[in-house]
């Protein structure tokens, strides 16, 4: 049976490079702050989950998709934007959020709690992980096309619609994994920091993409150290090793 | 006589369930044509585009002579600062085609950006004329039958645009492609159109530019009047 830090440097690791290579996507779509979002959509479920002891990831994602579909159907019936009913929704799932938990599990929720990964939550970073990896490398270049000019993807026999569809559920499934190691305040920040990192650091797409997911996943591991060393919670330290790489990253840059 | 190559009857395309932008269209384009559309702003010439490549849902009929016809594309306002917020290079762009470094480089020769530096810089670096160079050589990969350019010398200065309208010549005579231009330069229709399509919603004249772009039919297009100016030789 492996150790319960190794089952978190696993889980963290995993996450943590696979959300830096989806995160160099969501810079160039100029969705940076969208994992912000999604992450406070997930506290009304987190919160259930951990009231009535299911799995973290489970309530998230369920709570994620509920408040996409709520969007989706506001935006049917509205003229509002995008952005605007993000904000409406995700303020009102934080509120619930807040109604249902209690204040002593609070912590948990915001800023998650690596020391309760269990292996279950760790064969499913890892399988997710490397589903949702191999998924957008299969349409990376499209994405990035998509990106450029949606009419020169669309020539090029892009299904936008089912494009996005692909990416945004693989966010949505990145943010549910997320919320153990980081908690629902921080879950943006492990797709922005290791892309806009690998973004000073790189000329060409193939070290950018492939920058993002080693920064990511080298970024959690030192802060899975970090955390055996210090016991100050691991979501955080991550973050903030992040925050240090591209600190100096600024300083490597490369053009 | 050359085959025909496209078939246009009877298109309107609308936009929100609302407004008409091209209305009860028909014409045809042959097989090696060098074929100029030619309008005000807002005539439908960039919509028409969309809806031969298959880009909007359009009523009436688009026929291509055959089902795997192959299109190269060069759409209208291409900008550079669309590459510069990733860090791309030229060889990364033409790689989303699946084309070979090889067949990259002869391409990049072809359309005058042979130097191996090129190959490394983000499009977002070359200059107006080497960016527009650059998205003709990426619409010629795959080797297509069809070409469509839409206006692309805007923002080009004179010395550019004469090289962008050469190579378009070259590569029509060199590769027997057909090529449809959107453009509103008149030396150029008269210069090297065989046939020309006047719109603004529905088409207004189509033929031989010299045989149909009369002071008149330019004054209905336009919504003024045209003056010629014969140069003596």
């Amino acid at each position: 049976m492996p150790s319960q830090f190794i089952l978190g440097l696993i889980t963290a690791s995993f996450i943590g490079g696979v959300a830096g290579y989806l995160g160099s996507l969501m810079i160039s779509k100029r969705m940076a702050l969208v994992g912000g979002p999604l992450g406070h959509l997930a506290l009304p479920g987190v919160a259930l989950s951990l009231i009535y002891h299911y799995n973290i990831f489970l309530g998230a994602l369920l709570s994620i998709s509920l408040g996409a579909v709520i969007i989706w159907w506001l935006k049917t019936r509205t003229k509002l934007s995008i952005e605007a009913l993000t904000g409406l929704v995700f303020a009102a799932g934080v509120a619930l959020g807040f109604v249902i938990l209690p204040l002593s599990q609070a912590e948990e929720a915001l800023i998650g709690d690596i020391t309760k990964v269990n292996p279950i939550d760790t064969i499913l970073a890892v399988i997710l992980g490397l589903v949702i990896f191999f998924v957008i490398k299969k349409i990376y270049q499209k994405m990035v096309l998509l990106e450029i000019s949606e009419d020169l993807a669309k020539t090029e026999g892009v299904n936008v619609k089912r494009y996005n569809l692909i990416y945004l559920t693989s966010l949505a499934l990145m943010v549910a994994l997320e919320v153990k190691i980081v908690g629902i305040l921080l879950t943006a920040a492990l797709f922005i920091i290791p892309a806009a990192s690998a973004r000073n650091l790189s000329t060409t797409l193939g070290r950018y993409s492939l920058g993002s997911l080693i920064i990511g996943m080298v970024s959690a591991i030192l802060g899975m150290f970090l955390f055996k060393l210090t016991h100050i919670p691991a979501g955080p330290l991550i973050i903030l090793v992040n925050t240090s790489v591209f600190i100096i990253s600024i300083f490597l840059k490369s053009e | 006589m050359p085959e025909t190559i496209l078939k246009v009857k009877n298109l309107s395309v609308v936009i929100d369930g609302k407004e008409k932008i091209i209305e009860n269209l028909s014409f045809e384009v042959k097989k090696g044509e060098f074929f100029i559309i030619l309008g005000p702003n807002g005539a439908g010439k960039t919509t028409l585009f969309k809806a031969l490549l298959g880009l909007i849902p359009y009523q009436g009929e688009i026929i291509w002579s055959k089902k795997d016809i192959k299109f190269g594309y060069l759409p209208e306002r291409l900008s550079p600062s669309e590459f510069k917020k990733l860090p791309i290079s030229v060889k990364d762009f033409y790689k989303f085609k699946n084309v070979s470094e090889e067949k990259i480089s002869k391409i990049l020769k072809s359309v005058g950006l042979g130097e191996k530096r090129f190959l490394e810089k983000n499009p977002s670096d070359l200059s107006s004329g080497q960016f527009q160079r650059m998205l003709i050589g990426w619409a010629l990969v795959g080797d297509p039958d069809v070409l469509f350019f839409d206006e692309p010398t805007t923002g080009i200065d004179i010395g550019g645009e004469k090289t962008i309208y050469s190579l378009l010549e070259k590569f029509w005579q060199e590769k027997n492609l057909t090529i449809l231009l959107i453009t509103h330069d008149l030396n150029i229709v008269y210069g090297r159109a065989t046939n020309v399509l006047c719109l603004y919603k529905k088409g207004i004249c189509s033929g031989p530019p010299k045989e149909v772009l009369t002071p008149d039919t330019l004054e209905t297009l336009y919504s003024d009047k045209i003056k010629f100016y014969k140069h003596k030789h």
